[in-house]
């Protein structure tokens, strides 16, 4: 399938603003001005940026700990964002859930989930209310490898697949729950086949090459959409950063991240293969990029801007009225 | 189920019942209608859990209502108890309104994690962007023989999550007007039946009837103590309030049935009038939600009392198998009669 100059464009500036919000995001919780937390995407942008392509704003998704790029890839505003990690009223969560629990329910998008698995029965219940009320908006659960060894993986693919639910499972082998390596939590080297077992397709995508996941989440979401049921799609890809900002990464050796950060990189991929295909010149992507630094500047100014989250209405925040 | 059949007091007028016309009907039975009657009224709601098409659910509470409403909004699951409430959550998050059936509260740890870190957090974590609007269903106590596995008390579980409202009705009459209340509501609510429950019948309103959360309901009145309960512990209460009359002390019963939000009001009233006070609760004393209200009491009418709270509640253990054995475990009327006394005496 090729991709036209526009698609390959805004997938490329997606991918370039989740990069560019990720390096942004580490220099402030340099800074100490972020609390708690951050977890980067870097390495992973192809995934969110590839799927999201497909998704209207009326369609779901569930993310992760590591949840900015899905964020991102699902339309946020990244004032909103920084001023979630800045803790400021204006945030999107107004300081109540910080990086690991961005939402943003106008979009679409359920939440960033600190519990690993969490997510994935939440988008499998969306796809529930979409099939109940006969719409044909979909769902997708984005999380890591990790999750795929939880209970709520398997049951809610076996749900999914029983009811032929409007789902998208997206696997993220970013090759480490946290700081144990695939190798040594699954004896089987392909986590896709996992999905034979519950009877929906299983694909196994290249998370490197968003051209791949932008075909394979293509295939998946208008299987989705068309009333054929859950896919689950996992996507080799590779997290640069640590598991956390901070994290000593003392079960990688300094050869391997050096290795993988230059082989494995998505945004540099794009660039090249975007300049090969004759779909735009390096001059449009520095445009691009310049274009994203702005926006990030701007973000950031004015989430600093933005007043302390109040403590006033805290505990008549809890529940509805 | 238990051959006993047990009628409670018929709704005193006034109650929350809407309307004057009543029938007699078990509690499963009055579950039963609250969830037809809101199934008609709002197509977003639909049930979802096990056993409870065909069977029409381990203690038949949806008897009937695949035929009703069919297999897509009576929707009966594989057992995977977070699977099953996580789908609910993210279903309420988009539109729905699920009530889950969870078959006993004892499985309510294989679904924790939705339940607590999920459905009540999500509107306080999201900075109010979410409503959670679905009902957990599920039920629990002792006196059918089950053993520790089934037949654990877990309010003080649920109570502890900020984000969760908690009912545990007595009767039929409010069993059927606070699941429709929990129906209602946009909040996640955790409604825990009683297993000995299920064949009490009272007298229930016909129609819409609804008992809104968080008003507590003096089921008998007396001026010597208050005795604070609910679920079945209500029906022991009356029984020892009618046993202690006759030893001419007037006992005034509040059932609380809602636990979150918890009605102060109504328990101080009663305190006020009666200045002592036993707390009843059939789950282990230790950590109990008894310990809760007591501290409540003790916090805001410690004047107004002429005794130390009182709490009578079940013995610090698991719940054992054998009748005698398990019936020894948690406060029986004759038991709450023995600790009114010494608390009146």
């Amino acid at each position: 399938m090729t991709i036209d100059r526009a698609t390959a464009l805004e997938l490329y500036r997606v991918m370039r603003t989740i990069r560019s919000f990720e390096e942004r995001s580490t220099q402030l919780f340099g800074e100490n001005k972020i609390w708690g937390t951050i977890h980067s995407y870097a390495g992973e942008e192809a995934i969110a940026a590839g799927v999201c392509a497909h998704l209207r704003d009326d369609d779901w998704i569930t993310s992760t700990h590591r949840g900015h790029g899905h964020c991102i890839a699902k339309g946020a505003d990244l004032g909103k964002m920084f001023a979630e990690l800045l803790g400021r009223e204006t945030g999107y969560c107004r300081g109540r859930g910080g990086s690991m629990h961005i939402a943003d329910t106008s979009k679409g998008n359920l939440g960033a989930n600190g519990i690993v698995g969490g997510g994935i029965p939440i988008a499998t219940g969306a796809a529930l209310t979409a099939q109940q009320l006969g719409t044909d908006q979909v769902a997708v659960s984005f999380f890591g490898d990790g999750a795929a060894n939880q209970g709520t993986f398997h049951e809610s693919l076996n749900l999914a697949a029983i009811w032929k639910l409007p789902v998208i499972y997206v696997c993220e082998n970013n090759q480490y729950a946290e700081s144990l390596p695939v190798k040594r939590a699954f004896a089987v080297e392909d986590i896709a086949v996992r999905a034979s077992g519950y009877g929906m397709p299983g694909v196994r995508v290249d998370g490197r090459d968003v051209r791949k996941v932008h075909e394979a989440a293509g295939e998946a979401v208008g299987r989705a959409r068309s009333g054929k049921g859950p896919t689950l799609l996992v996507a080799d890809s590779y997290r640069h950063e640590g598991h956390y900002y901070g994290d000593p990464r003392k079960y990688q050796s300094k050869d391997e991240i050096e290795g993988w950060r230059k082989r494995f990189d998505p945004i540099a991929d794009a660039r090249a293969w975007i300049v090969a295909d004759r779909l735009a010149g390096e001059a449009d992507l520095e445009a691009i990029d310049r274009g994203v630094a702005q926006e990030i500047g701007r973000a950031v100014a004015w989430a600093e801007q933005g007043p302390p989250a109040s403590p006033i209405r805290l505990p008549e925040d809890v529940y509805a009225t | 189920m238990p051959p006993k059949t047990v009628t409670t007091t018929e709704p005193r007028p006034g109650a929350g019942g809407q309307n004057s016309s009543t029938r007699e009907m078990f509690y499963n039975e009055a579950l039963n209608e609250a969830l037809r009657l809101e199934m008609e009224r709002d197509e977003r709601v639909i049930v979802i859990g096990e056993d409870i098409a065909e069977h029409g659910g381990a203690f038949q509470v949806t008897a009937g209502l695949l035929d009703r409403f069919g297999p897509t909004r009576i929707r009966q699951t594989p057992i995977s108890e977070i699977g099953i409430v996580g789908a609910a959550v993210g279903a309420a998050l988009t539109g729905l309104r699920p009530v889950v059936e969870l078959m006993y509260v004892d499985f309510s740890g294989l679904a924790m994690d939705q339940i607590v870190n999920q459905a009540a957090q999500n509107r306080f974590m999201f900075g109010g962007q979410a409503r959670v609007p679905m009902v957990l269903r599920t039920q629990g106590g002792s006196g059918r023989g089950n053993a520790a596995q089934h037949s654990k008390s877990l309010e003080a579980w649920f109570a502890h999550v900020a984000g969760l409202k908690l009912v545990m009705p007595a009767t039929p009459a409010d069993a059927k007007g606070l699941l429709t209340a929990a129906i209602r509501d946009d909040n996640p609510v955790i409604f825990l039946e009683h297993k000995l429950l299920y064949r009490t019948k009272g007298a229930v309103p016909d129609g819409e009837h609804v008992v809104p959360l968080g008003q507590a309901d003096v089921k008998r009145e007396g001026t010597d103590l208050t005795i604070v309960t609910w679920s079945r512990e209500v029906l022991f209460a009356l029984e020892a309030a009618a046993a202690l009359a006759e030893q001419s002390i007037a006992a005034e019963v509040v059932d609380v049935r809602t636990l979150v939000p918890l009605d102060k009001a109504a328990i101080l009233a009663s305190v006020r009038k009666t200045h002592r006070v036993l707390v009843v609760h059939e789950a282990i004393k230790r950590a109990g939600y008894g310990a809760e209200i007591a501290a409540m009491i003790a916090e805001e009418a410690f004047d107004e009392l002429d005794a130390p709270p009182k709490r009578l509640a079940g013995l610090d253990t698991p719940i054992p198998y054998a009748q005698h054995l398990e019936k020894s475990v948690v406060p029986q009327a004759g038991d709450i009669v023995a600790a009114a006394k010494e608390l009146v005496g």
